[in-house]
């Protein structure tokens, strides 16, 4: 399963693939990066079908998560990969408008990835 | 007689009297005195017969009147010749006023007959009678020289009592600028406060990013150390070694964000001090992009709907550049703080900070129906830096807002000047940017306004 992961922070990478080293190691499932809203539009452009699961970070300069989420949820013709989203102001406002647009799921910073790895667990089976 | 000797006669007996009444700057007594003189007053010991006797009674007269305002008005009342018209006797009657410095008046009058006698083309005076003064009161004392003595004292008494006074009012004045000065060190606090308020959100997002970071990659090297007890039971060393790597990466990420959060509560805390700092060395690049993350974050958590996009023009030859830190980056905040509102403003006209962006949408005409405004703007700040040709250093912040209107332009630097809804701006933000350019770095803050399409601010300063 292919994951890509969406932050402007560029250590979130070193994270990810520590925190899911074994899961990387087995090739239960890849990791790839964009760090920044455009750059998973361009992502996505050029690795059609290839990820199933983005995690996306809310707030990063320029196109913000919520809007790569609608610009996913509404505009990727084929159908679109699961969309989570991930936001160090977890509220509801947020919530709600990740909802709104289609996000399948909601996480907020610090992510627990035990619970994440709960998560993705059922959807890479 | 001539005209011309009479004319020459009434000048320099007028000039003369000016002498007398030490209203006229050092001269050569000489040319107007004989050597071999008299001058004589009613009373005895008042003969002068020598022209250092006069002199020294000028000088004393000059300063007696010192402060005061000594004029004179004269009457002729009898004037003769004798010897062929080569010597005079003149008789006036003068009227003596002095006026003290606060508009009190004395005037004493006295007779004087002077005789003149003319000598090498000029007339000079030899002889020279005064009758005592009535109004002064003493017998010996034809000049009144005592009188002004008197004066004099009375004098210095009223210049005590005014020096008292003013001292009292010089008090009062120095408690009132204590008090002016106490007031704006508040305000200047009270600004800074304002704009940490506004950084307060923005650097809880900028610190929480990197605590998170420590405390993720502090996890994972307890379970990597796990990892490792394992191997090292299993004796794969292989295994052993390759952990070791990854748990000193994560260790070096862990110092790295530790020290990126250290230099947030710094800057912080930089901020909010009192400005008695110093110029060093700074990466300007870096300083703005630090100010340029947190004034986006503390506006995004304000008002969740916010969102701009943010460029970034570094010119990287920049190098490092002799500014206070804290102060450049304040105005570096304000200006994007600024520019941000201006941007939002224009796409959501009155919503900015309220509670719901979509608020007061539909007091604007035209934006009805199309939540988040204009679907073709789109919000963007821009900051940029460049080391010019002629060494200078240029800091500008643009905006695609809706610009500044004629009106309001030559009022923005103005203390205490906003067009924020009350309580939401302190009107100090620009007039203290100002004084931070100007005064603390002897630079400029100029500002091009293009209404319905940006402005731009742009910090100069020296190399």
């Amino acid at each position: 399963m292919k994951i890509l992961v969406v932050d402007d922070e560029q250590d979130v990478q070193v994270l990810f693939q520590q925190r899911f080293r074994k899961e990387i190691k087995s090739g239960e499932m890849q990791f790839d990066f964009a760090f920044s809203g455009e750059d998973a539009i361009k992502y996505l452009n050029e690795h059609e079908q290839e990820a199933v699961l983005i995690l996306s970070d809310i707030n990063m300069p320029g196109m913000s998560g919520l809007e790569l989420l609608g610009h996913i949820k509404q505009k990727y013709l084929k159908p679109p990969p699961i969309v989570m989203m991930i936001t160090a102001y977890g509220d509801a406002e947020n919530y709600n408008m990740a909802k709104q647009l289609g996000a399948d799921d909601f996480l907020t910073k610090p992510v627990d990835f035990n619970l994440l790895k709960e998560k993705l667990k059922p959807i890479s089976q | 007689m001539t005209a011309e000797r009479e004319n020459l006669l009434n000048e320099t007996y007028q000039k003369i009297l000016r002498i007398g009444f030490a209203l006229e700057p050092t001269q050569d007594l000489k040319e107007y005195f004989s050597e071999k003189l008299y001058i004589i007053g009613t009373t005895k010991d008042e003969m002068i017969d020598t022209l250092q006797d006069l002199q020294q009674l000028i000088d004393r007269q000059k300063e007696q009147s010192a402060g005061m305002e000594v004029s004179f008005t004269t009457k002729e009342v009898d004037r003769q010749y004798y010897s062929q018209d080569t010597m005079a006797i003149v008789t006036h009657e003068i009227i003596a006023r002095i006026i003290i410095s606060d508009g009190q008046e004395t005037s004493f009058d006295m007779r004087s007959s002077g005789m003149l006698r003319f000598e090498d083309g000029k007339w000079k005076l030899f002889y020279w009678h005064a009758s005592k003064p009535e109004n002064v009161q003493s017998d010996e004392d034809t000049f009144g020289i005592n009188e002004w003595k008197q004066k004099n004292e009375e004098l210095e008494r009223l210049v005590a009592e005014r020096t008292a006074d003013l001292s009292k009012k010089n008090e009062e004045l120095k408690a009132t600028l204590d008090q002016l000065q106490a007031t704006q060190t508040q305000l200047i606090h009270s600004e800074k406060m304002a704009s940490l308020g506004e950084l307060t959100a923005g650097i809880a997002h900028e610190i929480q990013n990197p605590l998170n970071f420590v405390n993720n990659f502090s996890e994972i090297n307890k379970e990597l150390l796990a990892e490792m007890n394992e191997a090292i039971a299993g004796k794969d060393y292989e295994e052993v070694e390759a952990l070791a790597k990854d748990i000193t990466e994560n260790e070096e990420k862990i110092t790295h964000h530790g020290k990126r959060a250290d230099a947030i509560v710094k800057g912080m805390l930089q901020h909010s001090r009192s400005s008695n700092a110093i110029k060093e060395p700074t990466d300007i690049n870096q300083l703005a992009d630090e100010y340029l993350r947190l004034a986006y974050h503390g506006l995004r958590a304000k008002d969740k709907s916010f969102n701009a996009t943010m460029k970034t023009e570094f010119d990287e030859t920049i190098g490092k550049v002799n500014v206070i830190p804290q102060d450049i980056g304040r105005v570096i905040l304000n200006l994007l703080t600024n520019a941000f509102y201006a941007v939002n403003e224009r796409k959501n006209p009155g919503g900015f900070l309220s509670t719901s962006g979509s608020l007061n949408q539909s007091n604007a005409p035209g934006l009805e129906g199309k939540p988040g405004g204009l679907p073709e703007y789109e919000p963007t700040v821009t900051i940029k830096t460049l080391r010019t040709a002629g060494k200078e250093i240029q800091i500008s912040v643009s905006d695609n807002g809706g610009g500044i209107p004629r009106s309001t332009l030559d009022k923005i630097f103005q203390p205490f000047f906003t067009t924020k809804p009350t309580g939401q701006g302190t009107g100090l933000g620009l007039s203290m940017s100002n004084d931070i350019v100007t005064k603390g770095h002897g630079g400029t803050l100029s500002v091009k306004t293009n209404e319905g399409a940006g402005t731009t601010f742009t910090i100069t300063l020296p190399e």
